[in-house]
């Protein structure tokens, strides 16, 4: 399963919020120094910022070996027997999983749901933040938790869980049958389903994997297969009619719901819509295909050949191919430039519209577009610390921590978020930059 | 009889020749092309320089732990492959043949010396049909295919050997001669004896794998 | 006329999976099956296989399987394809079920995949290729061994191997981070660290049965100061018993929720724990399925891991251990990775007395267990451990020089070496190197001190 896509980093979510509210002077304002977090911890985790730049936590432990969180700062007036899985949503708050005496919940800005469950995990946001659901188990029964309100029906076995953009629905893998220990024969004749908000489809599959919802959240299609052999698509429910030896995440279109997946044909890849071939070119390999906001461009990470790899737009493959891998992908918002990043012989780069930017990195993180889609911006990693690319070029200064950066709804401006200094005087800046000021 | 020596030493050898060559050929491309197709990889991890270090420690006697492990039947399998190839290559009665064709010639092998290189391919096929009954884990692979292709290999040399000393009926063993040199040379690209023939690429293929991707000796 | 299992050596074992499988099997499929399978995904390098091997047997001396049978042919590598892709190469595919029972018990309990052969076939003919047609073959007509089908079964399902759900990983994680940091406070198995330097992945059995493993693991990071990350997603088990089954399909998807893994969690290398086809399954099998010449991320096992943090200083030697040692060299990361020098590099540094079982390296003899065959279950073990009688006369000797403990750096081998300890009574004891290096490294101050 792509795991990239359930577990969306939720700073990469900000092109999406309200950050025409948050404050863009040019300004570089100190928010915490990280250095006395340190010597007032004896254990504290990595640091997580808020996509607007505001806040900065850690997982920290009291005195008295409790979990609890410090922010800006502040330590949490609770204290928990564990914390894990610090997210700021898009909407800036803070949310952690936290558990005291076995009993588990979800703490939002510090204040734990009333609800208790015996584990959850997977926090999800919806597209504005406002919605947050949970995977949850309870006395071995699983279940979505969606704004603190639990599906009404449980199962034995639920994993994938996602929820719609619009924060309205859940959906999941569950095990609508019980399957024996070893009864291979049970499992073959068909024990899984979707269940959305809870509700199982009236259908069974072999297995289920991937799961999307239609960007009104109307519809989810989930990848199957419907015997050990034979994978295919399913759209609320209904089968595409023809199977293949395998195939990868299905979308809708985010204009008419139509559906994309790449399949397998013979040995080779191909992007099939609503059952029928849609791109004429086969690939050695083809997956993580991504629409374009407008519907109308299709890119997808490819491999025209064994062993390279590279994007192809609309079926078009660049000429520009790497070794070890291409990720990361991102269709500018207007839908004309696409951007990745490539690793050949273990160099990092960022490569836009099939060409790289002139310098490799040890790391690169996924890129940025501004609004405009004029400009991209790249945290990278080099030597152990972190730079900042924008449009190709080096933003002054290094960082001991950086965060992804945000553009501003004018595309004028850059919100630069990091940490700087020795180790004796670490701190952590929000800065605002304007990009006409960016020397170059 | 003449006529039969005729066309056997004359137009045959030349069918022979072509077979064997272009056989040969059109078994490395075809399977070449198949590989391109079916087997992408076997081009992908190919890999020169591991190729001829594998094919190097499996030519060597006793380079390899199987060949330490047989030293009886590393010792045979060696001379007799040796003298196989070695012996039609620098005899003078062919070198004579060459010479008066084309007028060209080269070293060839001192008489008593071929004597013996033709002994060895002998006793080597008789050594290895009788293995192929005395050993089960031998026994149990085989079957007549088998011992037909020792005798293909067996017949040219005892055939020379026997028309070379003059022995009775040695006209007809001539004919024999060649005739079984050329049904050896035409029966290569098409049966088990093309393993001459594949060998460096199977070998080079394991060599590669072992050598550049697994980091390891295949020997 | 169809080629029937008649001369081919009858077996008593019933095995659900390969009864119920092949009990309703028509000749027609099975000859669909064999061609599809043939044409579609074989090629040249089966066909150059099968026609350049001159039935010489000199691969016989390689398998276990032959030399602990006393030397009986039909155990031998090319023994068994004859026996099996021969016959149905021969018969072009038009054999029975009974010969596909047969077929599939052969080339899944009686044959590791070690690749030992391919070592001593003087063409290099992989013999572990041509019995993964085989393999293939049999998944496609439905005929698994029930344990090890169930196996994979749990691998499409859970993308693990154990049927280990998504909070159950979860929550060992946490366990054993509490359970460590009672010995050394403050430790951390830090879950989900973006940009951590190495993701560590396990394999299912060790939530499942060898939870200390995690535990120790977690102390040797943290002991060597490395940055490094758990994910809490599925994607975390790289091991892959559908390689094995011939489900060629369900490995590359388990591979891409790997490397996808690998790749959301930015982590710059992949350290594994002890294992041995799970190495094989993403450095050199499952990686090629997806398109990648190399794993995309690279990975390192955790011999070679412990190799370098002794090297660099970073993990050090407090004490030796007392009783004398052994090596078995696992053929997945020593024939598939050269890394017994390491291993030996690393054991020496931490042992007292080692001692070499003979042969050893890239020729010891397999544990019997890999390949999936300790997958395939009860039905089989004794059958297994018969199977590698040769072992337990090579730890014998072994024993007899001084080594009272086996080091095996691998589940399967692990599994298959106590089966094979326990049977012959040669009263051994079993350890990852993890475990040595865990017991004798020198740590940061306990708690109890």
């Amino acid at each position: 399963m792509d795991t990239t896509e359930l577990k969306l980093n939720t700073e990469e979510k900000t092109g999406m919020n309200d950050s025409g509210s948050w404050d863009w002077k040019v300004d570089k304002r100190l928010v915490a120094n990280i250095s006395h977090w340190k010597e007032q911890f004896g254990y504290m985790e990595e640091l997580y910022v808020s996509p607007n730049g505001e806040r900065i936590a850690a997982v920290v432990k009291s005195d008295d070996m409790k979990f609890s969180v410090c922010e800006n700062g502040k330590v949490w007036d609770k204290t928990f027997d564990k914390v894990w899985y610090l997210q700021f949503g898009p909407d800036n708050r803070l949310t952690c999983l936290v558990s005291d005496m076995g009993a588990w919940t979800i703490a939002i800005d510090g204040e734990p749901w009333e609800k208790r469950f015996d584990f959850i995990w997977n926090t999800q946001f919806s597209e504005n933040g406002k919605d947050i659901a949970v995977s949850a188990q309870t006395e071995m029964e699983y279940f979505a938790v969606l704004n603190g309100i639990e599906w009404e029906k449980k199962y034995s076995v639920m994993t994938n869980m996602v929820m719609s953009q619009d924060g309205a629905h859940t959906a999941a893998v569950v095990q609508t049958i019980p399957v024996g220990a070893a009864d291979i024969f049970k499992f073959r004749e068909g024990c899984f389903s979707v269940a959305v908000d809870g509700n199982p489809w009236d259908i069974n599959f072999v297995n289920v994997w991937e799961i999307n919802f239609s960007k009104d959240g109307a519809h989810a299609v989930a990848e199957v297969r419907t015997t050990i052999y034979d994978y295919t698509v399913a759209v609320d429910g209904r089968l595409w009619n023809q199977t293949f030896p395998a195939v990868w995440k299905p979308r809708f279109s985010p204009v008419n719901n139509s559906v994309t997946a790449p399949v397998r044909k013979g040995d080779s890849w191909m992007l099939f819509k609503d059952g029928r071939q849609f791109w004429d070119q086969h690939f050695s390999q083809l997956w993580d295909h991504l629409y374009s906001n407008d519907g109308n461009h299709i890119a997808a990470i490819v491999a025209p050949k064994f062993g390279r790899w590279t994007i192809a737009v609309d079926g078009r493959p660049w000429s520009l191919t790497f070794g070890d891998l291409v990720t990361d992908m991102v269709i500018s918002p207007d839908g004309k430039k696409v951007a990745c990043v490539g690793k050949e012989k273990d160099f990092w780069s960022v490569v836009v519209d099939g060409r790289a930017w002139s310098e490799a990195y040890d790391m690169v993180w996924k890129p940025v577009f501004s609004p405009d889609s004029q400009h991209i911006a790249v945290k990278v990693e080099k030597r152990g610390y972190f730079y900042l690319l924008v449009d190709g070029k080096t933003m002054e200064g290094e960082f001991k921590v950086l965060f992804n950066p945000v553009f501003s709804p004018d595309s004028q401006k850059i919100l630069v978020k990091g940490i700087t200094g020795n180790p004796d005087e670490e701190n952590y800046y929000r800065q605002v930059i304007r990009l006409s000021d960016i020397p170059g | 009889m003449h006529e039969i020596y005729k066309f056997v030493s004359g137009p045959l050898v030349w069918l022979a020749f072509i077979i064997f060559v272009g056989g040969s050929l059109y078994r490395l491309i075809s399977m070449a092309i198949l590989a391109k197709k079916k087997d992408g990889l076997v081009y992908e991890y190919f890999s020169l320089k591991y190729a001829f270090r594998s094919i190097y420690h499996w030519l060597i006697p006793f380079c390899s732990r199987n060949s330490q492990q047989h030293p009886w039947l590393t010792l045979v399998t060696f001379a007799f492959h040796v003298s196989l190839i070695f012996t039609p290559l620098f005899l003078l009665a062919h070198i004579i043949l060459i010479k008066e064709s084309w007028d060209i010639s080269w070293w060839f092998l001192p008489e008593g010396m071929a004597d013996f290189l033709t002994i060895v391919v002998i006793a080597g096929c008789v050594f290895l049909g009788i293995r192929r009954i005395v050993r089960p884990e031998v026994r149990y692979l085989t079957n007549t295919s088998d011992f037909i292709i020792l005798a293909l290999v067996g017949l040219p040399f005892i055939t020379g050997f026997w028309s070379f000393h003059q022995w009775p009926g040695s006209t007809f063993m001539g004919i024999l001669h060649i005739f079984s040199g050329e049904v050896l040379l035409v029966m290569i690209p098409f049966t088990r004896l093309s393993h001459m023939i594949f060998f460096p690429f199977t070998r080079g293929y394991i060599g590669s794998e072992f050598g550049a991707v697994r980091n390891v000796k295949d020997w | 006329m169809a080629e029937s299992a008649e001369k081919m050596k009858t077996s008593k074992i019933i095995d659900k999976g390969i009864e119920e499988g092949a009990a309703n099997l028509s000749s027609k499929k099975i000859e669909k099956v064999i061609h599809d399978v043939l044409q579609n995904e074989t090629g040249a390098r089966l066909k150059t296989y099968v026609e350049t091997c001159i039935h010489c047997g000199l691969c016989s001396d390689a398998c276990h399987f032959y030399l602990s049978h006393d030397k009986d042919p039909r155990y031998s590598p090319a023994g068994k394809v004859k026996q099996t892709i021969w016959k149905i190469l021969k018969a072009k595919g038009k054999v029975d079920a009974d010969f596909i029972k047969k077929a599939c018990e052969i080339a899944f309990t009686e044959c590791n995949l070690c690749r030992r052969c391919a070592m001593y076939c003087p063409f290099g003919i992989d013999v572990s290729y041509l019995i993964s047609i085989v393999r293939r073959i049999c998944f496609k007509l439905g005929v698994v061994p029930q344990y090890i089908a169930d196996t994979a079964h749990s691998h499409a399902s859970t993308l693990n191997q154990m049927w280990v759900k998504d909070d159950e990983w979860i929550d060992t994680l946490f366990w054993q981070e509490e359970e460590a940091a009672d010995e050394i406070p403050n430790l951390r198995i830090p879950v989900e660290k973006q940009g951590a330097d190495i993701f560590y992945s396990v394999i299912g059995p060790e939530p499942k049965f060898r939870s200390q493993l995690i535990y120790q693991a977690a102390v040797i990071m943290n002991t060597a100061g490395v940055n490094w990350t758990m994910p809490a997603t599925p994607g975390w088990d790289n091991s892959d018993m559908c390689m094995y089954i011939g489900e060629n399909e369900m490995m590359g998807r388990l591979k891409k929720a790997y490397f996808d893994t690998a790749m959301r969690l930015k982590v710059k290398r992949i350290v594994m724990g002890e294992c041995g086809h799970a190495f094989r399954s993403i450095y050199d099998q499952g990686n090629r399925w997806l398109g990648w010449k190399m794993p995309p991320i690279p990975v390192i096992h955790a011999i070679e891991f412990y190799y370098e943090l002794l090297k660099e200083g970073k993990i050090r030697v407090a004490k030796k251990y007392e009783k004398g040692v052994t090596f078995h060299d696992p053929c997945n990361i020593v024939r598939g990775r050269g890394l017994h020098e390491m291993a030996r590099y690393v054991t020496k540094a931490f042992t007292r007395e080692f001692i070499e079982m003979h042969p050893n390296r890239e020729h010891n003899y397999c544990c019997c267990a890999g390949g999936g065959v300790i997958n395939c279950g009860p039905p089989f073990k004794k059958k297994r451990v018969e199977g590698d009688r040769i072992k337990a006369e090579q730890l014998f000797a072994a024993k007899s020089r001084g080594a009272e403990t086996i080091i095996a750096p691998c589940h399967n081998c692990h599994g298959g070496l106590e089966d094979i300890v326990h049977h012959y009574g040669l009263g051994m004891e079993i350890k990852f190197l993890g475990d040595i290096i865990y017991e004798c490294m020198e740590k940061p101050e306990s708690m109890g001190e």
